[in-house]
């Protein structure tokens, strides 16, 4: 393996079971991701994808295989590998401040680093709502916050587990481009569950196409084309039809879950 | 311009009606009293020396509905300087009118005809009796009562929270002491009397152990039940920061919480006043609870009547004290609830 890997998946697996029947939710997945890099997976509902996000975060350990960040093993959550989940999350009796700082004060590294607090408010583009509460900001706003929350604790890898699906689609837009532009400040490797195809171009450099019954890895696509990426280009069109083309030769189901 | 101007001066001119119209009433209170002729015999109008002076009881009374008055007509200039509390002024002023009408005619049939019910429903002059004879004595047992609430409730605060706690986070606690809390807890706590005055050194920390008892119910069952139903997510939310276990629980757990210990908060504080007033009049040397047993034994019903009011004064000020903590604690749910 290259010195430039971050995060190794080895042959993964994870079942789920109840008393009457046992899911695969990911059978036998293997993945590697380079320092840097911002990976998008796709599939359909219960493809595995956010199982898959959430043993990459440590909040749930596979049966078989084992994930390795920086060669070492993925026991349980860390800071290091920021997540940001599909509701923002964000503690109601804390002001936006108070949230974004909550990452600091859970390792007990406050005091130090309470001056990186205002910057990563600008970073958000969110001044003038430090001393709001969440429940007095938009869906969009909060998730910012959240992002913001994960990367002052300076992860090696942003986990995103469709942190936009409930936004709507200017919000969406606009949080993407956000998104990009701390990826270039930051410098951070990010990871990002979604279902929407147009998203996936936009953002990534590669898209994970995963199907699910038993939930595995279909197809893995590199996306070349320069950024700032046009919706409407050519590049762009091709990408996304070659995507849908995948999708249904793939699909066991063949009503892939995507939005356009 | 003139006309906005003029609508101003008429709005103005009209609240200005509107704060007589609330002195009104207390002010023909205080003409009835001055007008109406003595027609009972029995009712004493002894003076005693209070402050310097000395006053019969139609004197104190009349000094009484003068401050209502004089409170009201500061509180109507208030809101005549800051518009924004003018609404509420305006609601209240009709009950306050009536208030005082009410507290005239209460004047006539109780103290001036005594057609209602002697001793047992004196007027309001002579309720004012008790405090012209013996306001010290009064005012010592209040204190009593306040010193004894202050310690057993806030005794049973920190109780409750920390038992509530530990029975919403550990399981193994949950197993044990539930059981226990469910079942002393429906007990009301004036039951251990008994074993509380023999058990305990003084009457006093006797008292005290009845009113945690009480207090600590509600409290604890409130806050496990608050930590029991934080989401998983939030705590996973925490977890992928890095917070540990103890940040779990007093970081997330516990805030969030909040809004139902504090409910049992507001519970306890009426079982509180209960099991208060209830312990005193069992066995306690002092209290507003032992002032209404020692008089009642006198048949001086005036006297019950001044410790239920100065009763009603002190608890309702606890209440107010209570719910300005909850607002402060939980000013981040301010607009998130239907009634704020």
């Amino acid at each position: 393996m290259s010195d430039d890997i971050i995060l190794e998946i080895n042959d993964v697996s994870r079942r789920y079971s109840d008393e009457e029947s046992t899911v695969d939710a990911l059978n036998h997945v293997s993945l590697s991701v380079k320092k840097g890099e911002f990976v998008s997976i796709i599939g359909a509902s219960g493809c595995g994808k956010t199982t898959l996000l959430r043993l990459i975060a440590g909040l749930d350990t596979p049966q078989e295989g084992e994930l390795l960040l920086n060669g070492e093993r993925i026991t349980g959550p860390d800071p290091s590998r920021g997540y940001v989940f599909q509701q923002s999350g964000l503690f109601q009796w804390l002001t936006v401040e108070q949230n974004i700082a909550s990452g600091l004060k859970a390792r007990h590294v406050f005091k130090e680093n309470k001056a990186r607090i205002p910057e990563y408010i600008s970073m958000i583009g969110l001044e003038g709502f430090e001393k709001s509460y969440p429940h007095q900001i938009s869906g969009g706003m909060a998730q910012r916050v959240a992002i913001a929350r994960a990367l002052i604790n300076n992860p090696k890898l942003l986990l995103l587990d469709e942190p936009m699906g409930a936004l709507d689609s200017f919000t969406r837009a606009d949080l993407q481009d956000k998104l990009l532009e701390l990826r270039k400040e930051n410098d951070a490797t990010m990871i990002l569950v979604t279902h929407d195809v147009d998203e996936a171009i936009y953002l990534s450099d590669r898209i994970v196409i995963m199907t699910p019954r038993p939930g595995k890895i279909s197809e893995i696509m590199e996306v070349k084309f320069p950024h700032p990426r046009h919706r409407g280009g050519a590049e762009f069109l091709e990408a996304r039809r070659n995507i849908l083309e995948k999708f249904h030769m793939a699909a066991a189901n063949p009503e892939p879950e995507y939005t356009i | 311009m003139s006309d906005a101007g003029n609508k101003i001066n008429k709005t103005t001119q009209k609240f200005g009606l509107i704060i007589i119209f609330t002195m009104l009433g207390f002010g023909l209170a205080i003409v009835a009293n001055i007008i109406f002729p003595q027609v009972a015999e029995d009712v004493s109008l002894e003076k005693y020396a209070v402050l310097g002076l000395n006053l019969n009881i139609n004197d104190a009374y009349r000094i009484v509905l003068a401050g209502i008055i004089s409170i009201y007509g500061l509180l109507g200039v208030y809101a005549y300087v800051k518009p924004e509390r003018r609404d509420q002024y305006i609601k209240q002023a009709k009950f306050r009118f009536v208030m005082g009408l009410a507290l005239a005619l209460w004047d006539l049939l109780g103290t001036k005809l005594e057609v209602l019910p002697q001793p047992f429903f004196p007027g309001p002059a002579g309720i004012i009796r008790a405090f012209l004879m013996e306001s010290d004595f009064i005012w010592q047992n209040t204190l009593y009562s306040l010193r004894l609430f202050t310690a057993g409730f806030l005794a049973g605060v920190v109780f409750g929270i920390g038992t509530g706690i530990l029975i919403g986070w550990f399981p193994k606690v949950y197993y044990w002491v539930a059981p226990i809390l469910n079942i002393t807890g429906i007990i009301p706590a004036v039951a251990w009397m008994p074993f509380a005055l023999t058990l305990f050194p003084t009457p006093f920390s006797a008292a005290v152990f009845l009113m945690v008892i009480c207090v600590w119910f509600p409290v604890a069952s409130l806050t496990a039940s608050g930590v029991q139903s934080t989401p998983k997510a939030q705590f996973e939310v925490a977890r992928t920061l890095g917070g540990n276990e103890l940040y779990l629980l007093f970081h997330v757990a516990v805030p969030h919480a909040m809004p139902q210990i504090f409910t049992g908060i507001n519970t306890a504080s009426a079982f509180a006043f209960t099991t208060l007033v209830m312990a005193e009049m069992m066995g306690q040397p002092g209290g507003l609870g032992y002032y209404i047993n020692a008089s009642k034994v006198w048949s001086a019903y005036y006297k019950v009547f001044a410790a239920i009011i100065v009763m009603a004064i002190l608890f309702s000020l606890i209440t107010r004290i209570v719910k300005l903590i909850e607002s402060r604690a939980l000013r981040w749910q301010r607009g998130l609830l239907k009634n704020e």
